[in-house]
Formats: structure tokens, sequence, C-alpha cells
């Protein structure tokens, strides 16, 4: 596909407005068919999932990451490789259990929410973003891990930040260590 | 380039899930879902029309507004420009993609020709939304004749 001749930097934002805006039609568009939060939380997870079972294809193609060894490298490769490449932030990574398996992605700035002042009336407990702890999920398992995703803190809802945490629920190699006898 | 990818695939999300969801054996059923997808586009298109660039908005004639979807806002959207425009000169117009984004994905062949209005009744929408900020009304169709061409056709409104 040739480039265009000329790539004006304010359509470069509408590209990314492009996508900002069609969620926020589509969480609109959800808010409409189902009354209660939950409903909507869980079908923005569902949608996240199906996405992220196929975006994780296109990330592993558009980046070279190398084979990863534990949930702490994988995590970071999340925040620093796929958040920056989608969205365009690197959020910090933190480690919240003495085994390594529970993360937090803290976003200081979530893209997602640019054009969203506040959560509509009376949907105080819609996970606006959950999308994106569908799309996580799903990309996970894809590459055959499995794991919990939620949103922990929420900039909606009144918090400093927004926090995603994630939880791995399998060991990564079950035989390579461990041989006690 | 990678921000396009996540709207696709959304967009991709969404047209299956919208169409589960509002599905309904009967055309009527069908009607409501594109009309759907239609209307999320409008407001998108609504909203990416505000935040073009203001000396585009000066525009001396319709014709230059749509040579201006053509191509700056093709371009802004899905990286490359309308392939052609034509017009009859009394409010019609057909603009015709040869490779349109959202269709590649899908595998060419008769038997996907039915499923291809689901994928443009987004982008249709988003045509009129923009037409709409920048002060023209209008009805906006597509249709596809073989994977991965299409043609919208917009009919301005004179009220």
């Amino acid at each position: 596909m040739s480039r265009p001749a000329h790539r004006r930097p304010e359509y470069h934002k509408i590209n990314k407005d492009l996508f900002v805006l069609t969620y926020g039609a589509l969480v609109a568009q959800l808010c409409k068919d189902y009354e209660r939060d939950e409903d909507v939380n869980k079908y923005l997870d569902k949608m996240g999932y199906g996405i992220g079972t196929r975006l994780v294809e296109d990330f592993l193609a558009r980046s070279c990451v190398r084979r990863c060894h534990s949930y702490s490298e994988i995590t970071d490769i999340i925040a620093q490789v796929a958040f920056k490449m989608y969205l365009g932030i690197t959020p910090s990574v933190t480690c919240n259990n003495p085994s390594r398996t529970e993360f937090s992605l803290i976003l200081d700035k979530n893209p997602l929410v640019e054009f969203v002042e506040e959560l509509p009336a009376g949907r105080s407990s819609l996970c606006y973003c959950n999308l994106l702890c569908g799309i996580i999920r799903g990309a996970l398992e894809m590459v055959h891990l499995a794991a919990d995703v939620t949103f922990l803190q929420d900039t909606l809802k009144g918090d400093r930040v927004t926090e995603i945490g994630i939880t791995f629920l399998k060991k990564l190699d079950e035989k390579k260590y461990r041989r006690k006898k | 380039m990678a921000d396009a990818a996540l709207f696709e695939f959304l967009h991709m999300e969404m047209v299956a899930e919208l169409w589960a969801h509002h599905s309904d054996p009967g055309p009527g059923g069908q009607k409501m879902s594109l009309s759907v997808l239609e209307g999320m586009g409008f407001r998108v298109g609504q909203a990416l029309g505000e935040r073009l660039p203001q000396e585009t908005l000066a525009f001396r004639e319709e014709l230059d507004v749509l040579k201006f979807l053509c191509k700056d806002l093709w371009v802004a959207v899905f990286q490359k420009q309308m392939d052609s425009l034509r017009t009859n000169h009394q409010g019609t117009y057909v603009l015709q993609d040869n490779s349109f984004p959202l269709l590649i994905r899908m595998a060419s062949g008769p038997q996907y020709l039915e499923e291809a209005p689901k994928f443009l009744a987004f982008t249709c929408g988003l045509l009129r939304g923009t037409l709409s900020t920048l002060g023209i009304k209008s009805l906006v169709t597509a249709s596809v004749a073989s994977l991965p061409t299409c043609k919208f056709q917009v009919v301005i409104q004179k009220t």
C-alpha cells in the first residue's frame, strides 16, 4: 500500500480520535440496550475478549517480542510495547504479591476517556473502559495464559488514576522447576 | 498503522456483536441492526467533522465538500484516498473505493457479498455525519458488486 503524499499532523489525531469516538458511541449504544451496569460491563468485557484474541496476532506480527520467562516480563511487554503501540501510552507496572502473579498497570492518562467528563447519570457502576480488560484477557488466553483482569481504580469513579489488575492464574512452566525429592 | 488496526478490530467486533443482539428472523430485524450501526457512524462522523482543521470548512461549492471527503477525510480515517468520484451534477455522487479497508479482511467470493452491507453501515453513517457537520443534509447508502470494491452513494437532500 503506498503512503499518501502528505500526512498532516491533525489527520493523525483524527485517526486516534476515530477509535475513541467509536468506542464512546458503542458504550452509549450498550447503555441504551441494557439497563443494568453489570450487563454493559459484561458485554464490553466479552467484546474486548473477542478483539483480544485477534489483536494478539496483529501485535506479534508488528513487534518482535522474544519469548518470556516470567509473568513480570509479560506484564512489562503489555505495558511498554502493546499499550504504547495501540494507545500511545505507557502505563507503569507494579507487582502486588510476593509470588509475582498479581500485577497492576497504572495509567496516569487514559485516552479512552478523553472526551468523557463523567459517567452518565444513574450509571455509577459502569466500567467505561471494560473493553480493555477483555482485550488483555483474550490476548493472554491466545498465548495459553489464563488471567483475571479487572479495574481496580477508575478516574471516572473519582480515583486519582486508572489501575488495571492482572492476576495470572496458571503457572507458566509447570514442570520446569520444583523437582524436590 | 496500529491505531487504525484497533479501530478495525473494534468495528469488526461491533458488527458481529450488534448483529447477534439485534437480529431477528425477519427482514425487519436486519434493517434495525444496520440502522443502529449507521446511527453510531453518524454520531462519530459528526464529532469528527467538528475536529477538522478550520480552513477546510470554508468550502465554496458542494463538489468541493465531496472532494474533501474523498481525499482528506478518507486519508485521515482509512489511510488512503477514495479511488473515484462521479456525479450527475444534480446532487447525487458516487464514491468508489476499490479496496475498502473494512472489507479487506473478508475473503472475496459471492457467498460473502451478503455479509458486506453490515460492514458498510457504520461508514455510511460516518459520511452522513461529517456532511451534516459541514452543513449538508444527505442520504448515504453503499453497495458492493465484488469484494473488496464498494461504492458509496451520497444523495444531497434539499430542504
